[in-house]
C-alpha cells in the first residue's frame, strides 16, 4: 500500500491483564471507537507507529507526483493535461494534508522530508516503475489510485483524529483518480489498434505492481496484528490484494484488455477470482532500493528541496522583516 | 490582411501566450520550494490552460475552418505560434519564474481590463471571466518579487538577476502592429502602447517596494508576436504535441 | 540542515457559501498570515469549498487540555432540562 509493511516496534500482543491501567484505558477507548487526539496520552508505540506509517503514506503521494508529473507537459490534449495537472496536484495536497497529520504527533516537516530525502523513510515500492506511454498515465489512475482508495476507503475510520480526517479529505478527492484513469483507459481500448497496443502493454507492466502495493501476506504478522489492535490498519494485506483483484479482472474484461496472468481464473466455490504467485522476491529488491527509479525519484525530490531552500528561507526572513517593522511603527 | 484574419491572429496571441506559460507553469509540479507552491503554481496554470481552451476555440470559429482549440494548440509549428517570447523563455530558478509570471500578469491584467470593453461581446465575456483569475495571480506574483526582493541576500541577488535578464522581453508587450491597429480601429481590442504606463507604474513601485533596482529601458527583443521566437518554443512544441504528432488523428 | 527553521503552521478556517460557522478545515505552512491566506486558498478552496477564509497560527490557539474532559464536559450530561425534547407538549398543540 502506500505505506507497505509499517513496523510497531512489538514483539508480541499484549494481553489486557499484562497492560499498565493507562494502556488498558486506552485499548478500550480504540475497541469503544473512540477517537484519539493529539494532546491526548497514547501509548509510545502507537505513536512512532502512526509517524511512520502516516509519514510513508504522505511520502508516497509526493514520490507519486513524478511519474505522473513525467506526463503533464506531454499529455494529448488541452483538457487532458488540466485534468492530469489537477489530479498531480491533489497529490501534492494529499502529501500536505498527511504531513499536517503526522505534525500534530510533535515531529516537524522538516524531519519528515529530511528522513524521505536521506533514503531512511520508505515510500510504497510503486512510484519506483517508470511512466513510458500515455497509457502508463491510465493505468496507473485506474489500478494504482484504485488499489490505494481501497485501503484508504476503510482507513477513514481509523482510531487516530487527524489522520482519519485527512483520509476523509483525501478519498473525496481520490475517486475522482480513478474514474480518469479508467476514462483514459477506455479512450485507448477504444481507439486506434497502436492505441489498443499501448493500453495493453501499460496493463502488462503495471498489474504485477499493482497488486505487490498491497505488500507481502501479513497473517502471521505481528506487526499487522497490533496496527489492527490500534486500528490504524483495517484489512488484512490480502483480503485487500483479493478485493482488488475481484473488482478490478471485470473493469479489465470491459475494456478488452487481458490481465497478465495464466493462472487467473474465476472461482465459484470461493466466490473469488484465484491468482498466480507475485515475485516477491522483485518486490523487496524495489523495497530495498533496486527499482528501475529509485534514485531518480530520491535525486529528484531531493534536488527540489534543496534548490527550494533558499526562497522559503527568503519568504521567512521578509516575513521576520515585516514584522519587526510594523512593530517598530507601533512602538 | 481584412479584419476577420486580424481578429484571428489577435485571439491566437492571446491564446498562445496564455498556452505557453501554463505550460511553463506546469513545469514546476512537484518540483517547487514547498508543496503550498506546488499547488498554487499548478492553479495558476490550470487558469491559463482553461483561457487558452476559451480563446483558441473562439479564433478557430472565426477562422472557420473547422480548427478546435486542440487543433491549434497541437497541429501548428513554431513559425505560426503567436505568444510573446517572454512567456516561452524556461522557468530557470524560482526568481526567474515569478519575474516572468509578475512581468506578465501586470500586463495581461492590463490588457484584460482593455479587452472587457471589446465590441465583441464574446471577447468581453472571456476578458471579465480571466480578469478575476488574472487579479489573483498578479497579486501572488507581486508578493512573490516582494518577498524574494526583500528578502535574504542570496533571494536578492537571484531575484534582481531575473528582473535584469527577462526585462529585455517586456518592450514587445507594448508595440503595436498592424494587427494591433485593426483591433483598435475596429473596437475589438486596446491600444498596447496605451497599456505601458500603467504598467511601469506598478512594476516601478513594486520593484522600489522589494529594493530591487528596475533596469534602465534599452534595446527590446521582439518577434514572438509575429511567429518569430527564441529557440525555447521549438522544445516546448517538441514536448506539447508529442502525442498528436506520433499518433495523427487518433481520440485521446 | 543547519539553522532548521521552518515555515510556521497555521490552521485553517473556512465559512462556506451556505452561512454555517467557520469550520477546521486543515493546516498548512506559510511564513506569514498574508501567504497563509493565500495559500489556504490554493490548498482548500480547490473545489469551490469556501467563501471566506480564517488562519491562525497553531501556536497561538489556547486549547482545553484533554485530562481535563470529565470535569469540563460531563457536567453538561445531567442538564437535561436544557435540551427542548426534555418537555413533553400535547400533542394537539402541534410543534413548538
Ligand atoms: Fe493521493
Ligand atoms: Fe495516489
Ligand atoms: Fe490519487
Amino acid at each position: 500500500m502506500y505505506a507497505q509493511m509499517v513496523k510497531t516496534g512489538v514483539d508480541r500482543i499484549q494481553s489486557s491483564e499484562e497492560m499498565s491501567p493507562e494502556e488498558r484505558a486506552f485499548q478500550e477507548r480504540i475497541d469503544a471507537d473512540i477517537k484519539i487526539e493529539p494532546k491526548e496520552w497514547m501509548p509510545e508505540a502507537y505513536r512512532k507507529t502512526l509517524i511512520r506509517q502516516i509519514s510513508q503514506h504522505a511520502h508516497s503521494e509526493i514520490i507519486g507526483m513524478q511519474p505522473e508529473g513525467n506526463w503533464i507537459t506531454r499529455a494529448p490534449t488541452l483538457e487532458r493535461k488540466a485534468i492530469l495537472l489537477a489530479k498531480v496536484q491533489d497529490e501534492a495536497g494529499h502529501g500536505l494534508y498527511l504531513y499536517c497529520a503526522a505534525e500534530t504527533l510533535g515531529v516537524s516537516r522538516d524531519e519528515l522530508m529530511e528522513q524521505l530525502n536521506s533514503g531512511k523513510a520508505k515510500y510504497s515500492s510503486i512510484f519506483n516503475y517508470p511512466t513510458l506511454t500515455w497509457a502508463d498515465i491510465g493505468a496507473i489512475g485506474w489500478l494504482v489510485d484504485g488499489a490505494a482508495i481501497m485501503n484508504q476507503v476503510p482507513l477513514q475510520r481509523c482510531s487516530y483524529g487527524p489522520y482519519s480526517r485527512a483520509m476523509i479529505r483525501i478519498c473525496k478527492e481520490e475517486s475522482f483518480h480513478q474514474r480518469q484513469g479508467y476514462d483514459i483507459m477506455m479512450k485507448l481500448a477504444r481507439g486506434t489498434p497502436e492505441q489498443k497496443q499501448m493500453a495493453q502493454d501499460a496493463l502488462n507492466r503495471w498489474w504485477w505492481p499493482s497488486l505487490m502495493m498491497f505488500g507481502p501476506s501479513d497473517a502471521d504478522s505481528v506487526h499487522s496484528a497490533q496496527s489492527m489492535k490500534w486500528k490504524i490498519k483495517i484489512n488484512s494485506n490480502d483480503e485487500l490484494r483479493q478485493k482488488f483483484v475481484d473488482q478490478t479482472v471485470p473493469q479489465a474484461e470491459y475494456l478488452g484488455l487481458t490481465v497478465p496472468d495464466p493462472d487467473l481464473r474465476w472461482n465459484a466455490e470461493r466466490g473469488h477470482y484465484d491468482f498466480g504467485a507475485v515475485d516477491w522476491e522483485e518486490f523487496y529488491q524495489v523495497i530495498a532500493g533496486n527499482g528501475p527509479c529509485n534514485r531518480q525519484r530520491l535525486r529528484t525530490r531531493v534536488k527540489a528541496y534543496e534548490e527550494g531552500r533558499w526562497v522559503r528561507e527568503a519568504a521567512e526572513a521578509y516575513a521576520a522583516k515585516k514584522a519587526a517593522r510594523a512593530q517598530a511603527k507601533a512602538a | 490582411m481584412n479584419e476577420q484574419e486580424a481578429l484571428f491572429e489577435y485571439l491566437l496571441r492571446l491564446g498562445d501566450n496564455a498556452l505557453i506559460l501554463g505550460h511553463r507553469l506546469s513545469e514546476w509540479c512537484g518540483h517547487s520550494p514547498a508543496l503550498e507552491e506546488d499547488l498554487a503554481l499548478s492553479n495558476v496554470a490550470l487558469d491559463l490552460i482553461g483561457q487558452t481552451q476559451l480563446w483558441l476555440n473562439l479564433a478557430g470559429e472565426i477562422e472557420g475552418k473547422g480548427r478546435d482549440a486542440d487543433k491549434l494548440a497541437y497541429l501548428r509549428d513554431a513559425r505560426d505560434f503567436r505568444n510573446l517570447l517572454l512567456v516561452e523563455q524556461p522557468n530557470g530558478d524560482f526568481a526567474m519564474t515569478m519575474a516572468r509570471q509578475f512581468y506578465f500578469d501586470a500586463w495581461h491584467y492590463l490588457q484584460l481590463q482593455g479587452l472587457t470593453g471589446s465590441k465583441e461581446s464574446r471577447i468581453a465575456e472571456i476578458a471579465a471571466k480571466s480578469l478575476k483569475e488574472v487579479a489573483y495571480h498578479l497579486e501572488r506574483s507581486r508578493d512573490w518579487v516582494l518577498r524574494l526582493g526583500d528578502g535574504t541576500e542570496e533571494s536578492h541577488r537571484r531575484m534582481q538577476a531575473a528582473i535584469d535578464d527577462l526585462w529585455m522581453y517586456t518592450g514587445e508587450l507594448f508595440e503595436a502592429d498592424e494587427i494591433d491597429r485593426t483591433m483598435i480601429q475596429a473596437g475589438l481590442g486596446p491600444d498596447p502602447s496605451a497599456l505601458q504606463e500603467s504598467w511601469l507604474d506598478l512594476v516601478r513601485a513594486t520593484a522600489e517596494e522589494a529594493t530591487l533596482a528596475l533596469p534602465q529601458p534599452g534595446w527590446a527583443q521582439r518577434g514572438g508576436k509575429r511567429g518569430i521566437h527564441t529557440e525555447h518554443l521549438g522544445y516546448i512544441l517538441a514536448d506539447l504535441q508529442f502525442l498528436q504528432r506520433a499518433y495523427p488523428n487518433a481520440v485521446w | 540542515m543547519t539553522d532548521r527553521k521552518e515555515w510556521p503552521l497555521w490552521e485553517v478556517f473556512i465559512r462556506s457559501q451556505h452561512g454555517l460557522a467557520h469550520r477546521h478545515v486543515g493546516s498548512l505552512h506559510a511564513p506569514d498570515a498574508e501567504m497563509a491566506i493565500k495559500n489556504a486558498r490554493d490548498v482548500y478552496t480547490r473545489r469551490n469549498e469556501g467563501v471566506s477564509i480564517w488562519v491562525v497560527k497553531a501556536s497561538d490557539i489556547a486549547a482545553s487540555s484533554p485530562g481535563e474532559k470529565g470535569p469540563l464536559f460531563d457536567p453538561a450530561n445531567s442538564k437535561v432540562y436544557r435540551h427542548p425534547t426534555f418537555y413533553e407538549i400535547p400533542e394537539e398543540l402541534g410543534h413548538m
